[in-house]
């Protein structure tokens, strides 16, 4: 069996008993040792409960059992996703032997699907970074190039994915975290619509912008994923209640194309990008025609404060959430410590890395007395007014369509001096956040150093169904996301 | 020179809502558990757990303000306050800032001389409520957070009160409607009320008024501390105003505590500290929008307050003012004393009878007069029966003691027990003959000895009744006894 193969195709696979999870399983470990020591997609490892599990698994279809949608085909979940099993370390040197009292939803939901939770993937301290760099246990290399980054914060999920370490991999959004390390590593990322899928058990890092998403092969594994994590959960208050947003089956009519598909896009929005990426997104966009979609001309007039607004909100909203993490009742406490103030500060200077404490303090300051309404009410003014240019949008166009990142991979070290650098590299992903929409990236393409562009799709809230098939009218005819790594 | 001064006060007052589960989490209520049992992801504030609310909780604080008549807010929102503690886990603490669930009524206190005063209510808003720190293991401190979570309603009055005694009417006034209400158990001693007075006077002197610096006092567990406290600070403030001068200003509140063993105030801050809370709305949680359809529902439990039921005790019943309040002291009381009245029976016969016997037997038994196994009705027959003369007041007693152990009614009780009274005058009159020919000496006492004529009289009295074996009705013997002896 191919180390490629999508997870449909496993799941079918071993479905049909053509071969078994264990096998299937046991192969992706023995990958792993052999790959990730270069990659560092992962930071831990489940091989005997991996084993374990798919030996349960083939047991319960050698006997004839039902079984669930995932069953048997290994998968990876970034690891800020809580965990009663192994660490839940967010990258950080704060968690980094904490074991979380109870499972996140989505972790539940993989179980419940019969899924093989494989590892735990690496990830930008406490989700906070655009390249991976900022996790404070492991360095993620991108699998096409290992001078390069994968991008970030889901950088493991999306390297795992790219290098075959996995079938498919759970990541989480807040400005961009799936879908531009996703396009870094050439592989599909969704970020669903804000409150599709429930938060609980996600360490938090922007409360309102957070939503846990999949990484996958092509946009039927997503959908496929999709079906198994998306839906109301009771535990999260913001999650979408199903007699206001149904959850359809993703994959039911995944291969219908939209007929008469509008596609804005953004002309001024795409020249920021480099040469490269403008022509692969043209690339793409005529693929798109070609299929008899129509090409419309916007504006998104205050997609320039999108970056300003975003730095505010998710940074006010991580200082409030990162402030449970004081070394009091879990996690790292400072030995230095010899009073409860310097158990706070102490711990907090040792656990945290400098990306984390640079949002903590840019937060912190923008909720302080006198600056309230200059900083954070002023922010929430601009998200509404983005919420409306999407609004205008979407009266005019099924979809939107631009680049994921205006680069593709950067070199490692290259930008971790400018933090400004890599938070302006944010431009294209961070709005979709900010208007809680559902957002998509799909490969469409290489450029002179052969490394992977992404293409991002934008659709209006709660019609992720749609996206994945605006998605997959693109990979029903191109063959981008099916383009392996060089072994 | 001339010197008077008025007291004012202002309560922030803490009530505990006797909810089934916490705030934000499904954790049980229960006190007196072992440290950390009655806890979960949730209260613990672990990573990735989320709040949800708890609707009952607003539900008896909407109902707790509508009994103060306050305005509820339609729209309202949970914030985020921020500050460092080690019972807090989160390092926030969920309340609600500016849109507080009501505001704007006031409560209607008892006055001692029997007249009611109007005390305005500036907001009421629900929280959450923190753990406990403890201190007795050296070196270290242990935190407790079974109450962490725990549903908080903060009540703020308007500084419009003027007394030591106006302040202690307060605040068993609220107890007494939190209790009516059902939701809160309102007891001092156990935390479940916290009453923080501020406290300052206005002195005019020389036809001038001075304000002198508010302080704010802690650590009141009762009710006589909460009144003495104020007496104290009263004295305190005076004097310290006779000696410096010192006068209100901003920033020169300060913070005492209540030394109830050396009963006085004991300063512990100086200054106010500086706070910056921080607050924003929490995003995790959705706003509440209370609608027409879900606040009358909640309004049709309100029912008649007990000093509205007081009022009409005196007004309707004729009853005194101690007595009304004496029976609306508990909702159970009032409500099975308004019950047997309206089966029929004279109100005080009833009152005494609930006042000297029922609440007795229902303390002996630790339960309540509602719950002695007496319907109204029945109540209502024997108090009928006291005021027929078929019974005396003694027999009354025992009469109401069996009925809580037999399901028998008053008149069958009586005459198996031989407590009906004799109101027959044929019969009295022989026992009257037989009694004067045998006590000669006592009649001529009764009838011309000054001096022995009241002891002879009593004791020709008991004569008869004891004749009777106790049943005859001793004002009919007396009556029948002076005109035989007139004669
Ligand atoms: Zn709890």
């Amino acid at each position: 069996m191919s180390d490629f193969q999508t997870a449909l195709e496993l799941r079918d696979a071993i479905a049909a008993q053509h071969c078994s999870s264990t096998q299937a399983v046991q192969q992706m470990l023995n990958r792993i040792e052999q790959v990730d020591p270069t990659v560092g997609a992962y930071l831990s490892i489940f091989a005997d409960r991996a084993i374990q599990d798919a030996k349960r698994i083939d047991q319960k279809i050698a006997a004839g059992q039902p079984v669930g949608p995932l069953a048997g085909v290994p998968v990876a979940v970034k690891d800020n996703l809580c965990t009663t099993f192994g660490t839940t370390t967010c990258g950080s040197k704060m968690l980094e032997h904490f074991v979380a009292p109870y499972n996140a939803h989505v972790i539940e939901r993989l179980q419940a699907a019969d899924a093989i939770i494989i590892g735990k993937t690496n990830l930008d301290e406490f989700a906070m970074g655009s390249s991976t760099e900022n996790s404070a246990l492991r360095k993620t290399v991108n699998p096409w190039d290992s001078s390069r980054v994968a991008g970030g914060s889901s950088g493991g999920s999306a390297a795992a994915v790219a290098a075959g370490l996995c079938a498919a991999s759970l990541g989480s959004d807040t400005g961009g975290s799936i879908r531009q390390p996703a396009s870094f590593c050439g592989v599909t990322g969704l970020k669903p619509t804000y409150g599709r899928v429930s938060r609980y058990g996600l360490i938090t890092y922007g409360s309102s912008l957070d939503q846990i998403g999949p990484l996958t092969r092509d946009t039927a594994d997503a959908a496929l994923l999709m079906n198994i994590i998306a839906g109301h959960d009771s535990r999260d208050s913001t999650s979408a209640s199903e007699s206001i947003a149904v959850k359809p089956d993703y994959l039911a009519d995944l291969k219908q194309p939209i007929n008469g598909l509008r596609i804005a896009v953004v002309p001024t929005l795409n020249a920021g990008a480099e040469a490269s990426v403008q022509n692969a997104i043209e690339e793409a966009l005529k693929v798109y025609q070609s299929l008899g979609a129509e090409r419309i001309e916007i504006t998104m007039p205050h997609f320039d404060y999108a970056i300003a607004a975003y730095y505010v909100i998710a940074t006010a909203e991580a200082s409030s959430n990162l402030a449970r993490f004081d070394g009091v009742h879990y996690g790292y406490r400072s030995p230095n410590a010899g009073n409860y103030i310097e158990v706070y500060s102490k711990s907090r200077d040792e656990g945290f890395g400098p990306e984390v404490k640079r949002r903590i303090m840019l937060g912190t300051f923008a909720l302080s007395s006198g600056y309230y309404d200059a900083y954070y009410v002023k922010a929430l003014k601009v998200r509404n007014l983005i919420r409306q240019d999407f609004v205008k949008a979407f009266e005019k166009a099924d979809c939107l369509m631009l680049p994921v990142s205006p680069t593709t991979a950067f070199k490692i070290g290259e930008k971790t001096d400018d933090p400004l650098q890599m938070y302006l590299a944010d431009i294209y992903t961070i709005a979709v956040n900010l208007a809680g929409l559902p957002g998509l990236s799909v490969p469409c393409g290489f450029d002179a150093k052969n490394l992977p562009i992404g293409l991002q799709i934008i659709t209006n809230a709660f019609t992720e169904d749609k996206l994945l098939r605006i998605g997959q009218m693109y990979q029903s005819v191109t063959d981008w996301h099916k383009r392996n790594l060089p072994l | 020179m001339s010197l008077n001064y008025n007291i004012i006060v202002g309560l922030e007052i803490h009530v505990q809502l006797a909810t089934r589960t916490k705030m934000f989490c499904g954790c049980e209520l229960e006190f007196g558990q072992p440290p950390n049992t009655r806890v979960c992801p949730v209260c613990l504030g672990m990573p990735g757990a989320l709040p949800v609310m708890n609707k009952a909780a607003v539900e008896a604080a909407i109902l707790t303000g509508l009994a103060l008549n306050c305005t509820i807010s339609r729209f309202t929102k949970w914030d985020r306050k921020s500050y460092y503690y080690p019972d807090l886990p989160k390092n926030y603490q969920i309340s609600q800032y500016d849109l507080p669930l009501a505001e704007n009524g006031y409560i209607e206190i008892p006055l001692e001389d029997g007249t009611s005063k109007k005390i305005r209510i500036r907001r009421a808003h629900l929280e959450e409520d923190a753990g406990k720190n403890t201190h007795t293991l050296g070196n270290f401190s242990a935190v407790d957070l079974n109450r962490a979570g725990t549903p908080l309603l903060e009540i703020v009055t308007e500084p419009d009160l003027n007394s030591p005694s106006e302040v202690r009417q307060l605040a068993q006034e609220l107890q007494r409607i939190v209790r009516y209400l059902g939701v809160s158990e309102a007891d001092m001693q156990k935390g479940h009320m916290r009453f923080e007075p501020n406290v300052n006077l206005h002195i005019t002197q020389d036809g001038q008024v001075f304000k002198t610096p508010i302080t704010e006092v802690k650590n009141l567990n009762s009710f006589r501390a909460l009144e003495r406290s104020i007496a104290c600070e009263v004295n305190r403030q005076l004097d310290e105003f006779l000696a410096t001068g010192k006068t209100l200003q901003i920033g020169n509140k300060s913070t005492y505590g209540w030394d109830d063993v050396n009963q006085m105030t004991v300063l512990q801050r100086e200054k106010e500290e500086a706070h910056d809370y921080r607050y924003f709305p929490d995003p995790d949680l959705v706003p509440v929008a209370v609608s027409d359809e879900w606040l009358s529902r909640i309004a049709s439990r309100l029912g008649e307050l007990p000093l509205a039921m007081q009022q009409r005790f005196v007004r309707d019943y004729g009853l005194s003012d101690y007595d009304a309040q004496v029976l609306t002291a508990e909702k159970s009381t009032a409500v099975f004393f308004d019950a047997a009245v309206r089966c029929g029976a004279q109100p005080k016969r009833i009152c005494n009878l609930l006042t000297q016997t029922g609440l007795k037997l229902a303390n002996e038994k630790q339960t309540t007069v509602d719950a002695l196994g007496i319907s109204p009705g029945r109540l209502a027959a024997l108090a009928n029966m006291v005021e027929a003369g078929q019974i005396s007041a003694t027999s009354a007693t025992v009469i109401f003691e069996t009925m809580t152990q037999t399901d028998e009614d008053p008149a069958q009780i009586a005459e198996q027990k031989n407590l009906l009274q004799k109101n027959d005058a044929g019969e009295i009159e022989a026992l009257i003959e037989q009694v004067i020919w045998e006590n000669q000496k006592a009649v001529s006492d009764a009838k011309s000895n000054p001096k022995k004529a009241k002891k002879a009289m009593g004791f020709l009295m008991g004569q008869v009744i004891q004749k009777s074996k106790g049943q005859a009705n001793p004002k009919i013997v007396a009556e029948l006894l002076n005109r035989k002896l007139m004669a």
